[in-house]
Formats: C-alpha cells, sequence, structure tokens
C-alpha cells in the first residue's frame, strides 16, 4: 500500500507493507535514523516523534495510521543554517545524556511537554517525561535541560 | 518485533466500518488508538487477516452535555478526556483517571473506546466507567443499542461489543464535585496497577482483582447500610479473585485491596 505523509516538513509516498511501524519506516525508507527502537514495547520511549504535533511512540504506530499526517523527528528540530531547537541547545548545556540512546525521544518528548505547558516545575517535567527511560539512569541532568530549555523559552518569547 | 501480515483498510465512517467487520467476520479487529491491540499484535498474540481503522472517525471525537449526562465520543483519545475544561467540571474522575494512563505519548493515541472494549480488568478508563455506572452506546447491523456499564464487562478481555458492533459513545452521570477517588498502586511510573480503585457516588470499583473491572459489593452494601469507612474498607476484597504474579501474592493483593479502598473512600469524603 501507499502512504503519504510530511516528515519534517517534506511530503513523501513510499509503497510499504501494511504492517511497516512508523519507527521502520522513518529509518528504514526515510533514513531519518535518530528515533530508535529500544524497548519495541511502548515503555521506553527511544522512538518518541511527534505525530500532528503530539509526542507519540513510533514503535506502537503503523505507517498507514500516519497516513495524511505530519510527523516531526528529532532531526526537524533545528533551523536549516544548523542553529539548534532551544531544547536540543539546553541539553546540551545541561549535558541532558550519557550514551545517546534515549535522547532523541528526549528531546522530542521534551519539546512536546513546554508546548502543553511552557513552565512546568520540576515535577511535572518528571511526570511529563514518565515515558522516555534513560538506561545510564542520567535522569538529573535531563530534567535541568528541561527546566533550561523552558526558562530560554520565556527569555526569547 | 513486526506483527504478522494483514490488510488494512481506513474506514471512511462508522457505517462503513460495519459493513467491513460483516464483510470480513472474525477475520477483522477494529483499530482505534490501536495502543491495546498493536503489542499484542507485534508480539503475535492477536493475528488478525484485516485492521479496519477507525482511529480518524473525527465524528466519534467528542464530549459534550446532553441533559444530565455528559456524552463521550468512543475515539475520544485519553489526552483530550484528561484536558477537557468540560469533563473535569462535569465529571471529574474520568478526567483524572485519563490522566493515569500510561504516559502523555500513550495518552496522545489510546482511545476510551478502544480501552473499554479492550477489557483489561487492570486498566484504568474502565474502572472509572464501571465506577461512574454509565451507559455504553453500541451499533451493529441492527442498529443501535445500549448497555449499562455494569453489564459490559462480561469476562477475561469480553464485552458486550459483539464482532460486528462498534461501541460509539460513552453516556455518563454528570458528578459534578461530588466526592470521587481514585488510588493506583504500581511499584513503577508507568507500570499497570497492581490494583486500583475508584470512588464515586457511593460506587466502588476495582482494577485487577479479577477477570473483568468489578463492583466492591460488600463494601457498597456496608456504607448504604450506615457502616463507617473502616468498616466498609474491611470487606472490600469480598467476591475477587486476584492472582498472584511477580508483584505480589493473593494476600498482598488482598490487603491492598482494603487499603486503598479505605484511602479512597477517605478522600471522597473529605
Amino acid at each position: 500500500m501507499d502512504v503519504t505523509m510530511t516528515v519534517n516538513g517534506v511530503e513523501s509516498t513510499h509503497e510499504v507493507e501494511a504492517r511497516t511501524l512508523l519507527v521502520h519506516h522513518l529509518r528504514e525508507n526515510l533514513e531519518l535514523r535518530a528515533a530508535n527502537v529500544g524497548c519495541d514495547t511502548s515503555s521506553c520511549g527511544a522512538c518518541t516523534v511527534l505525530l500532528d504535533g503530539h509526542a507519540v511512540k513510533s514503535c506502537t504506530v503503523l505507517a498507514a495510521q500516519a497516513h495524511g499526517c505530519e510527523v516531526t523527528t528529532v532531526e526537524g528540530l533545528a533551523d536549516t543554517d544548523g542553529t539548534m531547537h532551544p531544547v536540543q541547545a539546553a541539553f546540551r548545556a545541561e549535558h541532558g545524556l550519557q550514551c545517546g540512546f534515549c535522547t532523541p525521544g528526549m528531546v522530542v518528548a521534551t519539546v512536546s511537554l513546554l508546548q502543553d505547558n511552557p513552565s512546568p516545575t520540576e515535577r511535572e517535567v518528571r511526570e511529563g517525561l514518565e515515558g522516555n527511560l534513560c538506561r545510564c539512569t542520567g535522569y538529573h541532568n535531563i530534567v535541568r535541560a528541561a527546566l533550561a530549555a523552558a526558562e530560554a523559552g520565556k527569555v526569547t518569547a | 518485533m513486526i506483527p504478522a501480515s494483514f490488510d488494512y483498510v481506513r474506514a471512511a465512517s462508522a457505517g462503513h466500518a460495519l459493513e467491513l467487520l460483516a464483510e470480513h467476520g472474525d477475520e477483522a479487529k477494529l483499530l482505534a488508538g490501536g495502543h491495546s491491540l498493536l503489542p499484542l499484535m507485534k508480539l503475535r498474540l492477536a493475528v488478525p487477516g484485516v485492521l479496519v481503522d477507525i482511529g480518524h472517525l473525527d465524528d466519534l471525537r467528542y464530549i459534550r452535555v446532553e441533559g444530565d449526562e455528559v456524552a463521550v465520543g468512543a475515539l475520544t483519545r485519553d489526552r483530550e478526556l484528561e484536558r477537557s475544561e468540560l469533563l473535569r467540571a462535569e465529571v471529574p474522575l474520568l478526567a483524572h483517571v485519563a490522566g493515569q494512563v500510561g504516559d502523555p505519548q500513550v495518552r496522545a493515541r489510546g482511545t476510551i473506546g478502544g480501552s473499554l472494549v479492550h477489557g483489561d480488568s487492570a486498566s484504568d478508563l474502565p474502572t472509572a466507567v464501571l465506577a461512574l455506572g454509565g451507559t455504553l452506546v453500541i451499533q451493529g447491523p441492527a442498529g443501535t443499542r445500549t448497555v449499562a456499564a455494569g453489564d459490559f464487562f462480561q469476562g477475561f478481555f469480553t464485552t458486550a461489543v459483539g464482532e460486528d458492533e462498534l461501541l460509539t459513545e460513552i453516556r455518563l452521570p454528570r458528578t459534578g464535585s461530588h466526592g470521587w477517588a481514585y488510588e493506583k498502586f504500581t511499584r513503577r511510573a508507568n507500570d499497570w496497577p497492581i490494583v486500583a480503585v475508584a470512588v464515586v457516588d457511593g460506587r466502588v470499583a476495582l482494577a485487577n482483582s479479577g477477570p473483568t473491572v468489578l463492583r466492591a459489593g460488600a463494601t457498597e452494601s456496608a456504607l448504604a447500610a450506615g457502616a463507617s469507612i473502616a468498616e466498609a474498607a474491611a470487606v472490600a476484597d469480598e467476591g475477587t479473585s486476584p492472582s498472584a504474579d511477580m508483584h505480589g501474592g493473593v494476600e498482598y493483593r488482598r490487603h491492598l485491596t482494603r487499603t486503598l479502598v479505605q484511602r479512597a473512600l477517605e478522600t471522597a469524603a473529605a
């Protein structure tokens, strides 16, 4: 079957098997390999992408379900001149990553969290990122990065 | 993990979905948000031949007041329930419980109808709807019928919705700020509850205490007869049949049930 979706602003159509998961479509057909397959059971969040603006776990969405939708992966966050998205910049500044495997999902989940709640408390950040696991257990810096991104958002708004 | 092969059809309307179910019989499964069905398909515990995708039927996605009730379209997502000002005012238990499902990513996809029809006894929304005592609206080849929440959950992952039918709407009483509570006990963030308890308006529902979500009948009777909260909570595990697993044994779950019912009743009464 053919699926058409707009990924990071670019529309494309691909023939896929109906059972193709969105994460595999992104990684294999579109060669966007930031979203990782971690647990593959919608627990770890490493595959998180924005689907029509909201964070979802792309290991538990069929590519067919995303037909006609807009998808943003972490590759689509930075400006075309390479300027990092404020959330990416905050993850770098606060060292919000160790091995980096969870990072694409953490960054996208944080973008979604801050869209919903631009000024979260620390507790709201921790609860808002509960669907993303960091096996390095680097949570403190990840939470600091999310709070720093929220603060930076206030300055530029 | 990749599901076994299937044919995918996107339904254009509820009526089209029913036609597709009639055409494909027990080969077909409805796909709403997919957050119960797709994990089962990835594990090959479910191997449908045809997936009928109803997830894009926006006319089954609404929350509105109708007389003494709030009507919720079956494809309303958990995220929309959680964030609905109307629901927070009129049926706050449901809005709160929707916010306890999974995590934000799961709530962005999961739907109330999908959760109810999946019929997992450990699931949040079925517990809330059973406690609220709503009415479920089901469309089928013969037309529309309604089923009371108390008759909807019929057995292990089995509900009143037939293979050729579609749950379209959930009708709930407008409880307002009438005392309510939800107590969900998990060992880790994001887990299914080991036991959960929903209380509203004198009704008490239990998750993960038997093959379906259950009403704590002995507790409700005791309360109606004037018992104290402690007395009513002490019989909360009567009629339950929890099973032992890696999280704990049967007596541990029974103890949790009594304890959580007491806490929920105290919160609802406060």
